[in-house]
């Protein structure tokens, strides 16, 4: 009889496996097979147009609430003018992508899981193998791209409007002096802020797509399997975001000061 | 040619196949019956290269399978064609674009052109003119010939059928026979029907092979087995049980 700690553990490193050999394969088709160009904006209109609502507002009202509480704390040492530098800064950097990240792990991770995984309790992903078709070039590879495009656009669309709503509540809400306060938003926000939240940004696409079309692939059987694997790939991409995001920003701050 | 021997897989504590050995040659029309969770599809899906056995082999035209990637296997599927029991279309698509699935991927094919063959393959299986319906707006039946039309358009050389009869009436099981013998004589392909139906394999069947206990029990022509005496075999086609009836 094997112990439980040791089934656990030969699960999550056969999982690990599973999923490794799954991007091993993704990158192996970007770089020998074609990808078709309708399949990618198929994905894009999906990923992208489709989830522009949802980043919206979760853009407008974190730079809203992010520049009121930096307003009430800095407005008491007199620092008023430089709470939308502030906000700027932590949006391009960390909100900006994680929280856009997070919105589409929740809407298209969840998604492509569960369309994924129906595909293969009924048979059609077997269907498209004996249709002499790999499925990682079909199902997987031009969502892993769509993603890795979209999720970049979604952040800087979320990082615009978020300045933008940080502006209307801070000069029109709270009476914070205009002029200084986009001197300052422009001393203190580097290119190198709004490079480290592209790349985060592409790397947490990739971290989507691949844990919700391996959780989909990789599905139990029937609809409680389907409902497992969407759960999960929803819980475990936004893990990796919030984790990866520490390391991501202790590097590319270390590899964009060398720039 | 189709070779299979000494093929063996297992599934946790149970022994599936125990050493299928198996040949189907050109052009025949081989049925393969056996009770259900006997390892028929299980059989079936090595045979196409959608499972690794444990251990054996599967010979296509001399080149053993078994051991072959996702990716070398493409090329070897491209001479199969395959029905399944659901059918399994894609919900996404139009009855068309299911149709014209390998077609349209392959990129060397008019746009005019595939809808010409879309038309045939549709002709063929007595569904004309339903190429803009999805999946959902058919019934069994129906989607059962969607997807024989789609497993025939690129001319495989060997159609397999995984239990075509499945979950269908008596009258509607009688026209998938009919439409499967049609197939094969009009095409010419090598035919392999996994069933549990007895009807369907005196239609169907040209010669067939008895799965019991993981390894072929039997084989012979349908008449041959319905009339045998051995009582394994006969018990299967005659579908009498081991259970008693008990009155109260």
């Amino acid at each position: 009889m094997t112990s439980v700690p040791v089934k656990v553990i030969n699960s999550v490193l056969s999982g690990l496996g599973r999923f490794s050999l799954m991007v091993a394969e993704v990158v192996r088709s970007l770089t020998t097979q074609r990808l078709s160009g309708r399949d990618l904006l198929d994905q894009l209109y999906f990923i992208g147009v489709k989830s522009q609502t949802v980043v919206l507002v979760t853009g407008a009202f974190t730079g809203m609430v992010l520049c009121a509480q930096t307003y009430f704390q800095f407005h008491k040492v007199k620092m008023d003018s430089a709470t939308l530098a502030v906000v700027s800064v932590s949006m391009c950097g960390e909100l900006g992508p994680v929280l856009t990240a997070l919105m589409v792990a929740g809407r298209v991770g969840a998604s492509m899981a569960a369309e994924l995984g129906t595909m293969r309790v009924t048979e059609q992903i077997d269907a498209l193998r004996t249709l002499a078709t790999h499925p990682i070039d079909y199902l997987v590879v031009p969502r892993v791209v769509a993603t890795m495009i979209a999720v970049p656009l979604l952040t800087a669309e979320s990082i615009t409007i978020g300045i933008l709503a940080a502006y209307l509540v801070g000069v029109h809400l709270l009476q914070i002096d205009p002029g200084y306060s986009i001197v300052n938003m422009q001393r203190f926000t580097d290119h190198r802020d709004v490079l480290m939240g592209f790349i985060k940004a592409i790397i947490f696409g990739g971290i989507i797509a691949t844990t919700g079309c391996y959780k989909g692939m990789h599905c139990g059987q029937g609809a409680e399997g389907v409902g497992h694997a969407t759960t999960e790939a929803v819980v475990y991409a936004s893990i990796a975001i919030l984790m990866s995001n520490f390391f991501l920003t202790l590097l590319l701050t270390r590899l964009l000061a060398l720039t | 040619m189709i070779e299979i021997r000494q093929l063996r897989k297992r599934f946790r504590d149970q022994q599936v196949l125990d050493g299928v050995d198996l040949t189907i040659e050109n052009g025949e029309s081989l049925v393969i019956i056996g009770r259900s969770g006997g390892g028929k599809s299980v059989l079936l899906k090595h045979i196409v290269g959608l499972t690794h056995p444990d251990s054996g082999e599967v010979l296509v035209n001399g080149q053993d399978i078994a051991h072959l990637n996702e990716r070398e296997l493409l090329g070897v599927r491209r001479k199969f064609g395959m029905l399944f029991q659901s059918a399994a279309l894609f919900d996404s698509l139009t009855v068309e674009e299911n149709i014209a699935f390998v077609l349209a991927r392959e990129r060397n094919h008019t746009p005019e052109e595939i809808a010409r063959r879309v038309a045939e393959a549709l002709d063929m299986v007595e569904m004309p003119g339903i190429q803009k319906k999805k999946p959902a707006e058919l019934s069994g039946g129906m989607r059962k010939r969607v997807g024989l039309a789609r497993a025939i358009i690129y001319r495989p050389e060997v159609v397999f059928y995984d239990e075509p009869t499945t979950g269908l009436d008596p009258v509607v099981s009688d026209s998938i026979d009919k439409l499967i013998v049609r197939v094969c004589e009009r095409l010419k392909v090598t035919t392999v029907v996994i069933t549990h139906d007895m009807r369907s394999m005196q239609t169907v069947g040209r010669r067939v092979a008895m799965l019991h206990q993981g390894r072929i029990y039997a084989t012979g022509s349908p008449q041959e087995l319905m009339a045998a005496t051995d009582p394994v075999i006969s018990r299967f086609v005659r579908g009498i049980s081991d259970e008693k009836v008990h009155t109260f």
